[in-house]
């Protein structure tokens, strides 16, 4: 604890001990909206990008505008749209909903251009080697194509759920009580700035650095020895 | 001679304004070697393109043991099984080693067993001096490797027919022989090929007869003797020139 003489300098590890466990709720309530908004930004994008890959007539326009929307408007104010705007067309909304849909129409746009550039990458020419080897369509798409573009998709995918996971910071603007929220409001309560702040820098990298290594990890794995080279 | 295996009739194609084929029509019997020549850009790797069905027709037919060959057409894999495709770059499928390029097709397509596969894939390995490759990606390997891999992958399929599309184009000239090797092996085992060669030597070596393509047209269709001793057109002879004129510097560079 100190010296008693310098008491208001340092850190108040009493302080810290009696809201771990507030911290521990909210991280709690931040990695459920995030995994859940990224699950449905996952299938999002992969529906979109499918889309623009097959070039599917009408929806391909559709998908096109809505990733142009999504990347460039900030989240916080999707939230406020998805918050305040859907109970004003008679949608009721709870907070929790709209944090996980704001990140899954956010991060559905994200992850489409994640999956769409390693569909991308990989020359028409293999899908027409797969079909002279008497391949359907599906068949070249699931042996041939879609491991080699989810091996490329991964490092920009596993930045985008970092990405993700970041951006539910913003959700304490519509009063969810996650980790932001939580420090903020003890800021506001006993002034304890310092140790409020250290607690949700920890809690941040618990739930990011495992994610991070995660990452390494899986692209270490799927990285076919160099491809193309 | 035996009977035809593959008949082009009146085929027509064209990219946008661009005609390529102005009703081609050619017969390929089973067990022949045609060799396909011309200058860049006559559409030879077209053709082979279209006979596999790579490519949409404007007009005309292509058969495969009567059987039509159409541009999404409902029976197109089947057929497809019975034409064996070869590109100039080689297309391993690169997360897969060499073994599993091979067997995927049998495997996936012809639902056959891997166990039987396998057996014959080593078979044609250990056939073209690749069988210690088995394992390899196709990165580890050089481009006569990943080329001789490829011709074993199409092979694997039972094809009744081989298309070969500039293999040797995107080699090394030291790398050139050992692919050329194999498929003159293919040929002296009675194979039905179409092979796209800008090889002169090999084409003459290896075919049983040659076509020359100019103008969306067949403009000469004779044996390699014929063919190159004295062609008919002087479109041919122009052509054949091209490949002569190297050696008359050469021995100009000696004099």
């Amino acid at each position: 604890m100190g010296n008693p003489e310098k008491e208001g300098s340092v850190t108040d590890w009493a302080f810290i001990r009696e809201y771990l466990p507030m911290y521990q709720d909210a991280a709690i309530l931040t990695v459920r909206i995030g995994f859940l908004g990224i699950a449905i930004s996952i299938v999002v994008g992969l529906l979109c990008s499918a889309v623009q890959y097959f070039k599917v007539p009408v929806l391909r326009a559709i998908v096109a505008v809505y990733i142009e929307f999504s990347r460039n408007t900030p989240l916080l104010v999707q939230l406020f749209f998805i918050y305040y705007g859907l109970p004003k067309i008679g949608i009721p909304t709870d907070a929790e909903m709209c944090g996980v849909i704001g990140l899954a129409f956010l991060g559905g746009s994200y992850m489409a251009e994640a999956f769409r550039s390693g569909l991308e990458a990989i020359e028409p020419i293999q899908l027409e080697s797969s079909l002279s080897l008497g391949m359907t369509g599906a068949q070249a798409m699931r042996y041939v194509i879609l491991p080699q573009a989810v091996s490329i998709s991964v490092p920009a995918f596993m930045a985008n759920v970092i990405f993700l996971l970041k951006e539910t910071s913003v959700f304490s603007a519509i009063s969810l009580m996650d980790l932001m929220f939580t420090a903020k409001d003890l800021i506001g309560l006993y002034y304890k700035t310092t140790e409020s702040l250290f607690l949700l820098v920890v809690f941040y990298l618990l739930i990011l650095l495992p994610i991070s290594l995660l990452g390494s990890l899986l692209e270490r794995r799927l990285r076919y020895a160099g491809f193309g080279a | 001679m035996a009977e035809s295996l593959l008949t082009i009739e009146h085929l027509t194609k064209r990219f946008g304004d661009a005609l390529i084929f102005d009703d081609l029509s050619l017969t390929v019997r089973q067990g022949e070697v045609v060799v396909v020549v011309g200058p860049s850009g006559c559409g030879k790797s077209t053709l082979l393109r279209c006979i596999n069905a790579l490519e949409p027709i404007q007009g005309g037919t292509i058969r495969l043991e009567g059987e039509t060959v159409e541009h999404k057409g409902k029976n197109l894999p089947e057929l497809r099984q019975k034409i064996g495709m070869v590109f100039q770059s080689y297309e391993l499928f690169p997360h897969l080693t060499v073994l599993d390029n091979i067997l995927l097709a049998p495997m996936k397509v012809q639902k056959r067993g891997k166990e039987d596969v396998k057996k014959e894939a080593l078979e044609w390995l250990e056939r073209v001096g690749l069988k210690e490759k088995a394992n390899s990606y196709p990165r580890q390997l050089s481009g006569g490797q990943k080329q001789r891999v490829a011709i074993v992958r199409a092979l694997c399929m039972h094809p009744e027919i081989l298309l070969f599309d500039e293999v040797t184009a995107a080699l090394d000239p030291e790398m050139v022989r050992e692919v050329l090797d194999v498929m003159l092996d293919l040929a002296r085992q009675g194979r039905t090929m179409i092979i796209v060669t800008h090889e002169m030597q090999f084409a003459r070596a290896v075919a049983d007869r040659v076509i020359f393509i100019d103008d969306g047209k067949i403009l000469e269709e004779a044996t390699p003797d014929e063919f190159f001793e004295a062609p008919k057109t002087e479109r041919a002879k122009k052509f054949l020139n091209m490949f002569e004129f190297h050696r008359e510097a050469k021995q100009d560079d000696r004099k």
